[in-house]
């Protein structure tokens, strides 16, 4: 195992630019296959419109601004596997008036796709460390690249944790691979929900309570963890909070951060994070760069 | 179970690490073990809180009735967590129902034993109480967590 203490820096592919392309340009990509994954949540599979061979090349949590013809353009991470840059992967919410026009998009549609842009998850620095994966609703779909990732090179990493949040039982994400995930005797999986019927025989809690517990049974170990965390800010904090008091520093903590994205080049300042931008700089930090930040609410 | 027996199982328990030997053999002298197949009813809401226990196997469920509503389940407890802390506090009366989800395997301890113990000895009170609150501190905080509903869209939250 790894024994290094510096904790490594996030990852992003090269200029995070498909080469050749103008960032600002949306290329147009066709929608393949639509599928609703909850009430208000689904997924969309990609291939480009021209050049339906040309590869998808990114880095796990970087993100895509993906246009919606006649409605305008929104930020959001790829969920798909990066060894599989044939496929463009994006799960979305319905939050808002151009993710709802996404979602009534059918097979065969155009959207427009800038990217991918941003810094990502540490995944190739933290081989030789433990690996604890932490999100909450959402905030699995932009570390499932992630967790492809590992999961394909398994042996490069010690325990390898990943405990998810949701509201409720209808509102897991992934429920069928976290199933699958579950079944294997390399990796650590554990699920629990805010709130449940009485029907539910699975774990009811908030997600930093799973932590506490699995730390306690040695699912990791916290001097040689790295903990990737994406879900709200509010419960990204009390994570962190959570990894500290188990031992885990704030240089191996990784979060992603969510902010008013538009240009995605640092250029129009609607992503200004301190004294970056998220879409540039961002959107995955290490924590100790960031934490002073965090707790200045006009940020 | 003979009381050394179960003083062993206390031990091991992180509720009671490295605790005073004498005040843990005192403990043990209200402490039994007790079984509740997967489905019963541990304990209900306003029913005195005459116990609490240590969960050696299985898992329990935190549920709040509600008159016209399917029971709503709000934590589940496992493997090492206490279960019960309405027992320190007057009028010693559970605020939830509480239900063995699997097979349960449990140390439960004698309130009313312990809690005479603990006002004839505030030493032992002290130590009890000092134990106690982290985990009732934490729960707070879990529940308060719950109660912003962080994963819910902007317009679904109260």
């Amino acid at each position: 195992m790894n024994q290094t203490a510096t904790a490594p820096a996030s990852e992003s592919i090269n200029s995070g630019l498909q080469p050749g392309a103008d960032p600002m340009l949306p290329v147009p990509y066709i929608i393949q296959k639509t599928r609703r994954e909850l009430r208000d949540t689904f997924t969309l599979e990609l291939t480009p419109a021209l050049n339906s061979d040309q590869p998808f090349h990114f880095a796990p949590g970087q993100f895509t601004m993906l246009y919606a013809f006649g409605y305008g353009e929104v930020p959001i991470s790829i969920s798909g596997d990066p060894a599989n840059p044939g496929t463009l992967i994006h799960t979305i919410r319905e939050v808002g008036a151009i993710t709802r026009a996404l979602g009534r998009l059918k097979r065969g549609a155009s959207v427009g796709v800038r990217g991918p842009f941003g810094v990502g998850w540490p995944v190739t620095a933290a081989e030789g460390s433990d690996v604890v994966i932490l999100a909450g609703g959402l905030g699995l779909a932009p570390l499932r690249p992630a967790i492809y990732q590992i999961l394909a090179q398994r042996a490069r990493y010690g325990n390898v944790c990943i405990y998810y949040g949701a509201r409720s039982p209808a509102d897991i994400l992934f429920l069928q691979q976290l199933q699958r995930w579950r079944g294997r005797f390399d990796i650590t999986v554990e699920v629990t929900v805010d709130r449940a019927p009485a029907d539910w025989s699975g774990r009811v809690g908030v997600v930093t309570q799973l932590l506490t517990r699995a730390s306690s049974q040695s699912g990791f170990d916290p001097v040689h963890t790295i903990a990737l965390v994406c879900g709200p800010e509010v419960m990204m904090r009390f994570c962190a909070s959570a990894l500290n008091e188990q031992g885990v520093g704030d240089e191996r903590i990784y979060l992603s951060v969510e902010r008013n994205m538009k240009c995605a080049l640092g250029f129009c300042g609607h992503c200004q994070f301190g004294p970056g931008f998220v879409c540039k700089d961002g959107p995955v930090y290490r924590l100790d760069q960031i934490k002073p930040l965090l707790t200045i609410r006009e940020l | 179970m003979k009381p050394e027996g179960l003083e062993h199982l206390l031990k091991e328990h992180p509720l009671f690490d490295q605790i005073n030997p004498d005040y843990l053999a005192i403990i043990a002298g209200c402490a039994a073990n007790e079984r509740f197949n997967a489905g019963a009813t541990i304990f209900r809401e306003g029913s005195p809180a005459d116990k609490f226990y240590l969960i050696r196997h299985g898992a329990v469920a935190l549920e709040i009735h509600i008159p016209g509503r399917e029971p709503l389940i709000i934590d589940t407890l496992h493997e090492g967590d206490i279960l019960g802390w309405s027992w320190l506090v007057p009028p010693y009366q559970w605020f939830l129902d509480a239900r063995a989800v699997q097979l349960c395997r449990m140390v439960s301890l004698d309130a009313t034993c312990l809690r005479s113990k603990m006002e004839n000895d505030h030493a032992l009170g002290y130590e009890l109480y000092r134990r106690f609150m982290p985990v009732a501190a934490k729960r707070l905080q879990a529940g308060r967590l719950q109660l912003i509903d962080m994963y819910a869209q902007p317009s679904e939250r109260a």
